[in-house]
């Protein structure tokens, strides 16, 4: 066997860990192994590319040394940063690394490009492919994680911002024909380049944060297909298949989302949140009566019950109320209660985020449910327990004419009685009222996540 | 076009279908890690970085090399370990519910 041969069969072996590995997150049983196996295939890929390069004959002391110490100071950086994120940062993380797996996919091209530009017609077309979504990646997901970290306020948009970016569009697409057509010019691509930064952050700019989980996934997409295309750049499989992975994953979870509610992709690139469904009248039950509960009054409903569903929205997680929640829901069971959690799959800042943030507070993933799979039971509820989420309770859904109409929601209307607790009576990122409060037979009651919870813990200790 | 480049685009296709039929059946409950785990996969991009650190010369393509392979090896590590810290959270129920305490507040 050559050497030759033994990268390829490495190539081959880190690339079926990638798949086994992506495979056992089917369960959170064996989702961790299956992590771990994926590590294990990054490695020896890595490992295999190492050994190539070493007896290739081409690695002076210069390119290690820039190779290794490149390695080191983003190895050093990312370790950290994983190590020491907040859960509920976790956006944020997830946003950077997008960011700088496209940049990384964009410079390969950009540097493959600058050492040898006469390619052939094929491998010039990926070349274009890779600079420009990996730069629409890199400074889309920075813009991204800037709104996620509240440093930018969303949505932004400016007069022109539509104009520029089909300006920019056609310089990409000028710069990437010339390319392709065999333009010996790198200040062509870098042209290419710059437009396709200033293109991602247009792109991300007038993005509202209730689209956030669909940003990510999307962007998360892109880094893949970029990753892939650097494969075709390269010639290396290796790249061409972890990166169509990626895009299949991210490409699902785009989709997942923009279903959960109800948006299409495209007019949410279009941006901000129900501007297809302007200008409708107020939903006829905005000025209905709006009953409050006492603390005392809500322990007992939830003390007295057989079955309570919890239903958590970001709120809960701004609050950082985790911990008092799954304090709760152990009291509860305590007295055999049968606690469960709906998810809805937009309860987040990105796609599961809030069985994350749960999991972190010890909450076991069996009672952690899905949308689809929970609705039928609040008929038999007897109390809805709703915690910062607003508008994926609306049962306006239902109905057609309002900003969220078809949004798939969690029944919670159909529980025997609801209580949700809430700071005030602010609307939610639709901006319309939401019909659950004012239902005969939901009460509110008044108070910041955290600290009802640890009353309403209190309370329910005193029955 | 060159037959290496059908041949590349084979292997993409096959991947990305292979990616739609696994990742298809990932849990809802799960979907966190699976972005940050595949995430991590992209950071195979290092490898890419690695291929080259084997042909670039001259200022520039060391420059645009040191960055490139710092962003990869971010995203390798720090995607890997974070999923790795997120998925050990994931627990079962540690005891059955003690049936002692059933019948209060029934």
């Amino acid at each position: 066997m050559t050497l030759q041969d033994g990268v390829r069969l490495a190539s081959l072996i880190g690339a079926s860990g990638f798949v086994l590995g992506l495979h056992l997150m089917n369960s959170p049983a064996t989702a961790r192994r299956g992590n771990q196996l994926s590590a294990l295939g990054m490695l020896v890929a890595v490992v295999a590319v190492l050994v190539e390069v070493g007896h290739g004959g081409t690695m002076s002391a210069a390119r290690w040394l820039v190779l290794i110490s490149g390695a080191l100071v983003g190895g050093a950086a990312g370790l950290y940063s994983a190590r020491t994120v907040a859960m509920t940062s976790m956006p944020q993380l997830v946003s950077l690394f997008n960011a700088v797996g496209g940049g990384a996919a964009a410079l390969i091209a950009v540097a493959d490009y600058q050492h040898e530009p006469s390619v052939s017609a094929g491998t010039a077309t990926a070349t274009v492919l890779d600079v420009l979504i990996g730069c629409v990646t890199f400074s889309g997901s920075l813009i991204a994680t800037a709104k996620l970290q509240g440093y930018l306020s969303q949505p932004v948009s400016f007069p022109g911002s539509r104009a520029s970016s089909a300006v920019l569009t056609l310089v990409v697409a000028a710069a990437g024909i010339d390319v392709i057509a065999g333009a010996d010019n790198a200040w062509i691509l870098l042209i290419a380049v710059v437009a396709a930064v200033g293109l991602g952050i247009l792109m991300v700019l007038p993005i509202g944060g209730a689209d956030m989980p669909v940003v990510i996934s999307l962007l998360n997409a892109f880094t893949g297909t970029a990753v892939a295309m650097a494969g075709f750049v390269l010639q290396n499989a290796t790249l061409t298949i972890a990166g169509a992975l990626v895009g299949a994953s991210g490409g699902i979870l785009t989709k997942l989302m923009a279903d959960a509610m109800n948006r299409s992709v495209l007019s949410i690139i279009a941006g901000g949140f129900g501007t297809g469904a302007s200008g409708i009248a107020p939903v006829a039950a905005g000025g209905g009566n709006v009953k409050s509960i006492a603390i005392d009054d809500a322990a007992l409903q939830l003390a007295y019950a057989s079955k309570v569903i919890i239903v958590p929205g970001y709120g809960l997680a701004a609050a950082q109320a985790q911990h008092e929640v799954r304090e709760l829901a152990e009291l509860l069971e305590q007295r055999g209660v049968e606690v469960s959690y709906a998810i809805h799959p937009v309860a987040g800042r990105m796609p599961g985020h809030m069985n994350v943030l749960l999991a972190e507070a010890n909450v076991p993933y069996d009672q952690l449910r899905e949308m689809e799979e929970i609705n039928p039971e609040f008929d038999r509820t007897d109390v809805a327990l709703v915690i910062g989420a607003n508008d994926v309770t609306n049962p306006a859904a239902r109905r057609a004419g309002n900003a969220v109409s078809g949004m798939p929601i969690l029944d919670v209307d159909h529980a025997r009685s609801v209580v949700v607790i809430k700071r005030s009576m602010a609307s939610g990122y639709a901006g319309i009222d939401n019909e659950l409060y004012s239902d005969p037979k939901t009460s509110m009651l008044f108070a910041d996540a955290k600290k009802g919870l640890a009353s309403l813990v209190a309370a329910t200790k005193a029955v | 076009m060159s037959t290496g480049f059908i041949g590349d685009l084979t292997i993409f296709v096959l991947a990305l279908l292979v990616g739609f039929e696994v990742i298809s059946k990932v849990p809802a409950t799960l979907h966190t890690p699976l972005m940050s785990g595949a995430n991590s996969i992209h950071g195979v991009v290092l490898v890419g970085v690695v291929i080259l650190a084997s042909f670039v010369n001259g200022p520039l393509g060391y420059l645009l090399t040191f960055i490139a392979a710092a962003f990869a090896a971010a995203n390798v590590v720090g995607g890997y370990a974070v999923t790795d810290r997120m998925l050990q959270m994931f627990r079962k129920r540690p005891v059955p519910a003690k049936p002692a305490e059933q019948e209060a507040g029934r």
